[in-house]
């Protein structure tokens, strides 16, 4: 895949700039650049003043910083982990995060196999109407299963949310896998079955590790979605046992009651953001590949 | 604190056990039955525990909301179609949804517009990877952090005092503003949808690029060898072929757009007649004393308006599953 599009992409920008005048590629530069700044500024912006003093970030712009005498401090980081239980969030988030990402991701290769290469009445049907269930909104479930949850005696624990998650996540999961596993080569599985081997040794030695470049896609997918949500943990989680709160909602509550105190905000907006940026920054191939496998064809 | 890090361990080493104990348990099962029935009954086994999840968490629950709907505030008595009378008449709602529809046009429209003129752009320059690596970058945070994030874009001071928020002081430079960018209608709202196609652009440009490098790069240079210019390239021959791109892209985005919640919630909660659809079902629900009926009918409403998109996405799928 690399290895092709590579050397394309590089004939491509040479044919064009053979053809392009001096003019014309100055602005598309500046377009370019221009809208590559507008995307970074905020997040730099930001990044900034999470190391600069309190009294400095109410009284000027973070591009103040960037000129010397340069006064950088870790204050905001260290009070807003101490004061704000920001580091038992952290904690809380991992514990909701790695569980809510194994467990779909699991259930899902078992029913996206099955919806790929074995025959069942209502197969398609029951298909496309997990394909529908893509785009129910959460908010339409809320209150029952907010109901079941308390009824089971689960809300405010973590147990919950890894359950909600799962229901949530498997529509996507399901879909991306059984497009995926549909499309590996049949061959291999007849020859495996005329060998005598049964569905499960099929499954687990022969779909699962092609599979692994979409299941990777589909882990990033699912850890991403866990860790930056609000609304599921919120709810959930939320109004009976405060101590399980994940970042998100302890950083979208320290928004309104710190008022004033925004420099602890640019500390604890960066702690949320350092585990998603680290993973895109290190798996963006398979991350793309989840968003266009859903979409692309090829 | 300890316990929760075992019980953890336990969920994520489990569970995955469990279930391939559940797999190969019923196979020995299966395996006692005559062959021909074999084939038909382990599917079932195999799609069951997801069928199980996504009865009880998706579809039995939007049917019970469905239900609510047609009740009182703690849902004990049948109140017809009250609720959504509410839903009318309020203006309160009225307010939300009208900015509900904001958020579609304005939110599609720009991460569309912006990704496939991004997609586009960096398709004829040489740090193609790393342009779209920037653009791409928001889409892996949380909507809070980016609800932070632009609040301290947005910062407003008094006049009298220096602009420390990044967009007023940029302005502050041509002698304009300050402006009050979350709270001054009908600024705030686009303010706030501007988030979202920051968050979002990324998304719409990478499978617009990954369509437009699907477009033999022949057909364009015969185009360009015919002597068109770059802008009849884009107008007749890249714009038809990435329609249909174009098209699944904007469902998703117009679902997103419907669902937006995490970011009015975390920069103005609604305040400044900022209001949507989803945070308008939040609020009923959670701001005392809570109207579980008011809140169901707002959650059907959503639902509604989401619909038709389900309906395009099915039949996309199938069409998709047709030339498969």
């Amino acid at each position: 895949m690399t290895v092709v599009t590579k050397p394309l992409e590089t004939t491509r920008a040479t044919a064009v700039e053979k053809g392009g005048r001096g003019w014309s590629r100055i602005v598309l530069h500046a377009v370019v650049i221009g809208l590559m700044l507008l995307w970074l500024v905020p997040t730099l912006g930001l990044f900034v003043n999470s190391f600069r003093p309190a009294a400095d970030v109410a009284r000027s712009g973070w591009w103040n910083a960037l000129f010397p005498p340069w006064d950088f401090t870790l204050d905001n980081y260290s009070r807003v982990i101490a004061a704000n239980n920001l580091g038992d969030s952290f904690i809380n988030s991992l514990l909701i995060t790695i569980p809510a990402t194994v467990i779909p991701v699991m259930v899902a290769a078992f029913a996206a196999y099955a919806f790929a290469w074995m025959n069942f009445p209502f197969r398609n049907a029951i298909f496309v109407a997990i394909v529908g269930l893509l785009v129910i909104p959460l908010q339409s479930t809320l209150i029952p299963v907010l109901r079941l949850l308390a009824g089971a005696g689960i809300a405010g624990e973590f147990l919950a949310v890894w359950l909600a998650h799962t229901g949530y996540g498997l529509p996507f999961a399901v879909y991306l896998l059984r497009n995926y596993m549909g499309g590996l080569p049949r061959e291999v599985f007849e020859s495996a079955a005329i060998d005598g081997a049964s569905p499960t040794t099929a499954f687990f030695r022969l779909a699962l590790p092609m599979s692994v470049p979409v299941l990777a896609s589909l882990t990033i997918f699912q850890f991403l979605f866990v860790w930056n949500d609000l609304l599921v943990s919120l709810i959930y989680i939320g109004p009976t046992n405060p101590d399980n709160l994940p970042m998100t909602v302890r950083v979208a509550s320290l928004v309104s009651s710190l008022g004033g105190e925004t420099h602890f905000l640019t500390a604890a907006a960066f702690l949320t953001m350092i585990l998603p940026l680290v993973v895109f920054l290190f798996l963006q191939r398979y991350f793309v590949r989840g968003i266009t496998g859903g979409a692309v064809k090829g | 604190m300890n316990n929760d890090v075992i019980n953890a361990a336990v969920a994520v080493i489990g569970v995955p056990a469990v279930l391939v104990g559940y797999i190969l348990l019923t196979e020995r099962l299966i395996q006692a039955l005559p062959e021909r029935r074999q084939g038909r009954l382990r599917p079932w086994f195999w799609i069951a525990p997801a069928l199980l999840f996504l009865i009880v968490f998706l579809i039995y629950p939007t049917l019970n909301t469905l239900v609510l709907s047609f009740m009182d505030a703690q849902s004990r008595n049948f109140v017809g179609l009250d609720n959504y009378a509410w839903f009318i008449q309020d203006r309160g709602t009225l307010e939300a949804l009208r900015n509900s529809v904001l958020w579609v046009v304005f939110m599609t429209g720009g991460v569309v517009g912006l990704g496939l003129l991004i997609a586009v752009l960096v398709d004829r320059i040489r740090y193609e990877p790393v342009a779209k690596s920037v653009i791409f970058l928001p889409l892996a945070i949380s909507f809070v952090a980016a609800g932070v994030i632009w609040s301290f874009m947005y910062q407003y001071q008094d006049p009298s005092r220096p602009q420390v928020g990044t967009l007023n002081a940029l302005i502050g430079l041509v002698g304009l503003g300050p402006i009050r960018w979350t709270q001054e209608q009908p600024i705030n709202n686009f303010a706030l949808i501007f988030i979202g196609i920051w968050m979002w652009t990324g998304f719409a440009m990478v499978i617009l690029s990954a369509g437009l490098k699907g477009i033999s790069t022949e057909v364009l240079e015969a185009a360009r060898v015919d002597g068109a210019n770059e802008w009849q390239v884009f107008r007749r021959i890249i714009l038809p072929l990435l329609l249909p791109t174009m098209f699944v892209v904007s469902t998703t985005i117009i679902i997103t757009a419907l669902k937006s919640f995490d970011i009015i919630f975390t920069v103005t909660n609604g305040g400044f007649g900022t209001n949507v659809i989803a945070l308008e079902m939040w609020k009923q629900m959670f701001t005392p004393p809570g109207n579980f009926g008011r809140a169901s009918a707002v959650a059907i409403v959503l639902l509604l308006a989401i619909i038709p998109f389900m309906a395009i996405n099915i039949r996309r799928f199938r069409e998709q599953e047709a030339i498969r």
